[in-house]
Parts: structure tokens; sequence; C-alpha cells
């Protein structure tokens, strides 16, 4: 009886079964890396002696973090990645061309369900949305993957969350995650696999399962797992690239698998989540959230910045205006994302309501550039990490909420629950 | 189960016995306080260590002599995997850092590029900030000299000691490539 990642463990490991905290060398099948974690990464890869990755089909560079450049140095960090990715041929998106890699590497096809993947971010656990084993890494660890394709792992616990009943209006997978955050801690789940189920995972759209498995990281997770089930194969069908070839199989975790522990949570009656600063598990409820002034929202990144996390947004926006003492971001996750939202029309109604349009970056998330507060500030973000400083002045404060919760407070210029202004 | 940390020796050039004055964190430091990511624009860790521990103790690093040890409460590390913090705390001179419990980036981070880290999972509240601890890294063994308590860190597990033992996850896979 084996957990879905005690099965993908062991298929990349040549074994029949593997055992908990067993160590296992595994076979991967992507590795990623970004403009602020490759440079290390290339570093440590050259010292090996090694002159070609493993496979350069199965190595991807994406220039997210700083990029377009920020300054003189972190242009310098981006070329180096960029030379480095065509001196080995392998797969690297521009700028133009590229996405925050989160959103980018599923909406390519470059994730299939069943896979290993490790990247150097840690929000690489995302692709668990797939039922892809999922994990991040450090750089020396990713210039190891790239070099040999093989990553040793410690095979890790699983602890199963089920979801049960209906979710209320507006409440989405951000709000199910930051629940559970605020529940279990920042480090509940450390070195576990959160696995998620339950009938409100089953209706849950994938967007919402992105964004859940995005923030397992934040719960301490080493990934976040879902089964592969007809909504996955749904997203195959029109994101892999491989799909007339490699046909989906719904897998999940045996019925008598064995858990860590089991958490069960009845969500019909809980409302939008805002996680107050400085830590993802400072929930509360955002009727518990509503007045406080905020100076910034930032709707997008790599936790929800997808079309349906825009779609929600433009709900609230649409004939709407942004408070005239604070500014909103929109920050859509890739550039696909960015043209389908624009033939949909979602663009148009973010700038009549006095939005700005970003192009897809890491920048505000991490205090880097395109949105970075000053000290004594307040910014209410769709993305997952409130750390002091996250997202610049370490005299700053971040609220995490989910897109309903953004764009409504965006409109208030205060925190806001969504039936303030869609009643 | 390895008889301790005698191999983290090799790794650590030899250092059996470190020396430093206690730099105390509670529970969750996590790695945009340990190097905030706008100084992420440069790999160098000298640079790095500049601004390590920036927003949780701005007077850090001019407080910071090499040989001191951090300590922490649980979940030490956690956030991003950048490498840039073990590498900025390392670059600072500290000598390991001493938790109740670590984010697992972090610790891989930590063990990949030769910052020595020691878990103990009781409570560390017999260590306060200022002390002077004596850290035996061949047996685990931690000595508060300002308190005059003793106490014993976790063994880490045997593959992890390989890893150590081969002077890192670099020099190790590089023998492993040789062997094939």
């Amino acid at each position: 009886m084996k957990t879905l990642t005690e099965k993908i463990l062991a298929a990349h490991s040549d074994k029949r079964k593997v055992n908990t905290n067993e160590f296992v060398n595994v076979k991967v099948d992507m590795v990623l890396s970004n403009d602020v974690t490759a440079p290390l990464a290339i570093k440590e890869f050259r010292r090996l002696g090694v002159s070609k990755v493993f496979d350069s089909k199965k190595v991807i560079m994406v220039p997210d973090h700083f990029c377009p450049n920020k300054d003189i140095q972190s242009a310098e960090q981006a070329k180096l990645m960029r030379e480095f990715a065509k001196e080995q041929g392998i797969n690297y998106f521009e700028v133009g061309r590229m996405g925050i890699e989160h959103v980018l590497l599923p909406e390519q096809g470059f994730v299939l369900p069943r896979q290993v993947i490790v990247g150097a971010d840690s929000h690489t656990c995302t692709y668990g949305a797939l039922g892809a084993f999922a994990t991040g890494m450090g750089s020396t660890d990713v210039a190891v993957a790239m070099a040999t394709g093989e990553i040793w792992m410690k095979v890790p616990p699983t602890i199963k969350f089920s979801y049960h009943g209906k979710l209320p209006e507006w409440v989405g997978g951000k709000d199910l995650i930051l629940y559970t955050i605020g529940d279990i801690g920042v480090d509940g789940a450390l070195y576990s696999v959160m696995e998620f189920d339950g009938e409100v995972i089953d209706e849950l759209p994938m967007d919402g399962r992105f964004t859940m498995a995005n923030m397992a990281i934040e719960a301490g997770a080493k990934a976040g797992m879902f089964k592969v089930d007809g909504k996955i194969e749904e997203y195959m069908k029109q994101h892999s690239r491989h799909y007339h070839s490699e046909r989906v199989e719904k897998s999940c975790s045996d019925e008598n698998a064995e858990y860590s522990r089991i958490i069960e949570y009845d969500v019909s009656r809980i409302e939008p989540q805002v996680a107050f600063p400085h830590i993802p598990s400072n929930t509360k409820p955002v009727s518990h959230a509503r007045g406080v002034k905020l100076d910034q929202v930032l709707i997008g990144g790599c936790t929800n910045g997808r079309l349906g996390d825009l779609r929600v947004a433009a709900k609230f926006l649409h004939g709407r205006q942004i408070h005239s003492d604070l500014r909103c971001i929109i920050l859509p996750g890739s550039q696909k994302v960015y043209l389908d939202a624009l033939r949909e029309g979602l663009i148009e109604t973010f700038i009549k309501a006095g939005a700005a349009v970003s192009t897809p970056t890491c920048g505000p998330c991490l205090g880097g550039h395109m949105g970075v507060l000053a000290a004594g500030e307040r910014c209410l973000s769709t993305t997952n990490r409130n750390f002091v400083g996250r997202m610049g002045s370490p005299k700053s404060e971040v609220y995490l909420a989910g897109p309903a919760v953004a764009a409504a407070s965006a409109i208030q210029g205060r925190i806001a629950s969504p039936e303030e202004v869609i009643y | 189960m390895v008889g301790l940390l005698d191999l983290v020796v090799r790794r650590y050039e030899k250092k059996l016995q470190l020396k430093g004055k206690v730099h105390r964190f509670e529970s969750d430091v996590n790695t945009d306080v340990i190097i905030p990511a706008r100084y992420l624009n440069v790999s160098e860790p000298g640079e790095l260590a500049k601004h390590c521990m920036e927003d949780i103790d701005p007077e850090f690093t001019a407080k910071v002599n090499p040989g001191d040890i951090i300590v922490a409460t649980t979940n030490f590390g956690c956030g991003s995997s950048r490498e840039h913090a073990p590498l900025a705390i390392k670059a600072c001179g500290v000598s390991c850092v001493i938790a109740q419990s670590f984010a697992r980036i972090f610790f891989r981070n930590a063990i990949n590029i030769g910052l020595p880290l020691l878990e103990y999972t009781e409570s560390l509240d017999v260590i306060e900030n200022g002390d002077i601890l004596e850290v035996d890294l061949s047996t685990g063994v931690i000595k508060n000299i300002t308190k005059n308590k003793t106490v014993m860190a976790n063994p880490y597990p045997e593959f992890m000691m390989d890893i150590i033992d081969a002077n890192g996850l670099i020099e190790y896979t590089k023998h492993q490539l040789q062997e094939t």
C-alpha cells in the first residue's frame, strides 16, 4: 500500500518499493533554475568538471526574478545564465516570451503527472498540482542534478489533508491553503508531503490547485501533491507537448496507504482568509481583518497570476475604480496569461480601473523591483510570503490573500471582504 | 546511526573544537531576513556577508566575530531556496548554527556548502544571547561555558555522513562520476 509520492519515487529509483525515511537516488525528469539561483548553480556545475548537462531537453532556465533586468548587477547575472543556456542548448525562455517559472512550466507542457522535478526555487512544489513530485533545492543540488540527472532524496512521510463540504462564494484555493497553514503552522508539514484530497479538492479548478501546491513550502513541506484525475487529464490535453505520445494515467495513493497524519476540514463555512504580518501562518478570516488601511495591492505572481485569478479580480474591478490613495499592480504570471487576459478584455478592465499592468516578473513579490514598499507602507498581496522586508523596507507590512479579497481591497483602499463590493 | 560527527571534521578543515559567542534567535528565522532578496543581484559570499541578518538584527554584522555561533529554536532557514543564505552566514565568520529544527532546503544547502549545523530537538533555553559555547563537532557535545551546562546534539544520518566525508556534494559527486 503506497502513497502517490512513494510510487513516483520508487519508479524513479528503479525500486519496487521505497520506505519512509529511506535515502534513495532519484532520476529527475526536469531541472529548473532562475536568474538568482542559476549563476551559483553554473559555478558549481563547472567545478564538477562536466562539460555537458545530462540531457539538454530536461534542463530549463527562466530569467524571471530580477528580469527585465533591474540594474547592472542583475543584468550580469542574467547574461551569465543566458550564455550558459545557449552553450548547453537547454530550454530557455527569453524576456518577452517568458513567464514566472511556476506559471510557465506547466502552461508550456514541461510538467507531466508522475514526473520528478527539482528546481532551485522553493516554489517548485507548485507542480504537485499536476501530480508530479516536485521540490525546491539549492543551487549546488541543482548543479549536480544538471550534471548527472540524479539527486539524492530522503523518502518523506505524507500528511493527508481532506477538505469536505462545499466552498462558499469567493473562497478559493488561496483561502484553503492559508487556512491550512494557519492551522498547522509554518513548520506544520516540515520534511513531509502534503497530499490534498476530499470532495472540495475534486471540484477545485486547476488554478486553485496550483495556488495550494505553490504554498506547501510555506508549511515547511517537501511537496504538495494532488492525485491525477480528470481535471489534470483535461489540463494536459490543452498544455502538454507530449500528450499524444504519453497518455495521462489516472493515479493516486492506495486506499490503505500509510499517512503520518490525516487532517480533515469542513470548509463549508470558512471565510476568505488574510495572513497578517510577518508570517504566512498568522491568518484571520477577512471579517476580522477589515479596515486595515493599505498603500498597495498586488494581484498576480506565481501563486495567483493565472487566468482564473485575473478573471476573479476583473469581476470586482469591472466598471469600478481603484481607491485614490492606493496603487494596484496586476502581475500576469506569463506572456500567455497576459495575452489571454488581453483577448478577454480583462487588461482593459484593469487599466480603466486605474491599475498598473506589469510584464511577468517575480520582482515585487521579493522586494526586487516593480513595486517595492517604503517604510511604514502596507501592501495586500496575492503572493506567498509576508516575512519582514519581503517586499521592500523591513519597516513595511505585507498581508496575503486571494484575488477576490485583493481586488475588493484595492477598490476600498483598505482590507475589505468581497461582499462589500459585490453584494 | 553513525557515531556522531567524527567525519564532520574532515569537511570543516579538521576543526574539531569550535568556540564562540552566541547570537540568539527565536523560531522561523527565514531566508528573507538572513539575506534580503534586494541583495541577491550578486552571488559573491563576501558581498552577501555585508547584509547577513540585516532585516532581523541590523547590528549583526557589526557584532559578529569569527567563530561565533548562531542559536535558534525551530524551523531555522525557512522560506526560499537561496543558497546565498548559508553562504552569507558562513562568510561573516559564523562557525556553526545550532537549532531545534531546520527547514529542509536550508539544511541541504548548508551541508552542501560546508556550514556546520547541529540539531538539538530539546529546549535550548539553557543558551542565552552572549553566552560562550564550546562545540565539539566530533562528539556533538555543546558546552555552555558561561552557564556550565552541557547538551548533546542529534547525530547525522549515515547517508549524509558520506557527503560530509567526501568534502561536500560536489566532491562526493565528482568521486561518484569517476567511479562510473
